[in-house]
């Protein structure tokens, strides 16, 4: 159908962004096609080994599930998504699919090991996460083509993740956020993922603050210098939500938070955490 | 460039009634309830899927109806504040609001009934941090939200006789 009306088209998911930014005139579309009475494209699954996310799930139906809760980080993420409404309307594919730098899905997705299913006519691909997002609001997606499923490996045992959002209030974007996954041996750190929110054009890969934790052992000295890392990772812009500078100081502060819950995980603890408010 | 917008039909249940109608498919849910039929309690208060005051339910999950398009809530089960009351009695919930003082100006009242709403549907005896995540989407600029915190308790207790 996408084919046929050409390119000035869009997709409509769960509509929680697009229909805001279609009243700001920020997007114009000269046709919407509703995907939400395509039966079957709402699921959670677990299959060899990954959690298998129709493009369709709504936050709050993740939020709910047992299943997503095998990995806290993707509960802790689906719970903190603004309120009760938009996650009931919202949706992870969606989210995926439309690329705003401050969205939560993304940065957390990012340090898991994360598969984008994208459907045409021309048949399925599975692109990886850090290869699906090219620029803030941009994918690789080509036109006639949708995010059909989302699919996350299960990692091994010994590891934790924990993602961490800073907000104003629930309905607003966050500030900033961080999501980290760390797999460990002892009390040495075998392996880091951090991701950063909000504070580029993409959620950004922390590729420093991971190495300054990689082979370390789990010390507030090698913690510290990752979350400094991870600041000097950051690429804020000032707005409203606050200056660059406090920005990065709320990096330092997230990341750090977020390591030791992970590690706390990791060990096998329960955590709950959700998103922090001002 | 103003241009004729082909009008498309929408069936849709609200509170209960069956209704019929052709509409804009660029009308949201909330002008429908409002303009079409002159239900207008759905209050439209930031029209930014901020505040809250136009939640409605649909399919009995709470959503911001500013931020629904009117034909997607097609086949859909609506609720809104007018569906609350039964024979002329307040609904418990909007009782305890109003024994409670869970309201000043009323503006964003509908839209917090309608979560409240939600909230006890599925959770007989919230926590005031439930209550917290429940309304979080729900703005009041009167209240400071301590009075709707003790309202939501009230109905609670009042929905299951304790």
């Amino acid at each position: 159908m996408i084919t046929q009306i050409g390119d000035e088209a869009k997709l409509l998911a769960g509509g929680q962004s697009l229909i805001p930014l279609m009243k700001l005139r920020f997007a114009n579309p000269r046709h919407l096609v509703d995907l939400n009475f395509i039966p079957d494209i709402s699921y959670i699954k677990e299959e060899n080994g990954a959690l298998r996310f129709g493009a369709l799930t709504r936050h709050a139906e993740i939020e709910d599930s047992a299943i997503a809760a095998k990995l806290p980080i993707i509960h802790d993420c689906a719970a903190g998504i603004a309120d009760v409404q938009v996650r009931n309307r919202g949706t992870i594919g969606g989210s995926i699919a439309e690329a705003d730098p401050s969205g939560d899905w993304a940065t957390v997705l990012l340090t898991q090991s994360t598969e984008v299913r994208c459907l045409s006519p021309k048949g399925e691909r599975a692109v990886p996460l850090n290869q699906f997002i090219t620029d803030a609001y941009t994918t690789v997606l080509a036109h006639d083509e949708l995010v059909s499923e989302i699919r996350v490996k299960i990692p091994p045992k010994r590891t934790g993740a924990a993602y961490l959002a800073f907000k104003r209030a629930a309905p607003v974007y966050p500030t900033a956020s961080a999501a980290v996954s760390v797999a460990i041996e002892g009390d040495v750190c075998k392996e880091a993922a951090i991701a950063l929110g909000c504070v580029g054009l993409t959620a950004i890969k922390a590729t420093a603050a991971e190495a300054a934790l990689r082979g370390q052992q789990l010390t507030d000295k090698s913690i510290a210098a990752a979350a400094e890392a991870a600041r000097n990772a950051a690429d804020p812009q000032p707005d409203m939500r606050g200056s660059a500078g406090y920005k990065r100081a709320l990096v330092l502060a997230l990341v750090k938070r977020a390591i030791e819950i992970a590690v706390r995980r990791a060990r096998g603890e329960q955590v709950e955490v959700s998103h922090i408010y001002a | 460039m103003p241009e004729t917008i082909e009008k498309i039909p929408l069936k849709v249940n609200v509170n209960g009634k069956a209704y019929a109608r052709n509409i804009e498919p660029r009308m949201l849910l909330v002008e429908f309830l409002r303009e079409e039929l002159d239900l207008t309690g759905t209050h439209v208060g930031c029209d930014t899927t901020y505040c809250g005051a136009c939640t409605v339910l649909m399919n009995g999950a709470a959503v911001k109806s500013c931020t629904v398009f009117a034909v997607q809530a097609d086949d859909a089960e609506i609720l809104t504040v007018e569906g609350l009351e039964k024979d002329g009695q307040l609904h418990p919930i909007q009782k305890a609001f109003g024994d409670a003082y869970g309201l000043q100006c009323g503006y964003c009242t509908p839209g917090l009934l309608i979560s409240t709403y939600q909230l006890l549907s599925h959770n007989k005896q919230p926590s005031a941090k439930e209550i917290g995540k429940a309304i979080a989407g729900n703005t009041c600029r009167c209240t400071g939200y301590q009075n709707i915190f003790k309202a939501i308790q009230l109905a609670a207790q009042n929905k299951t006789g304790a």
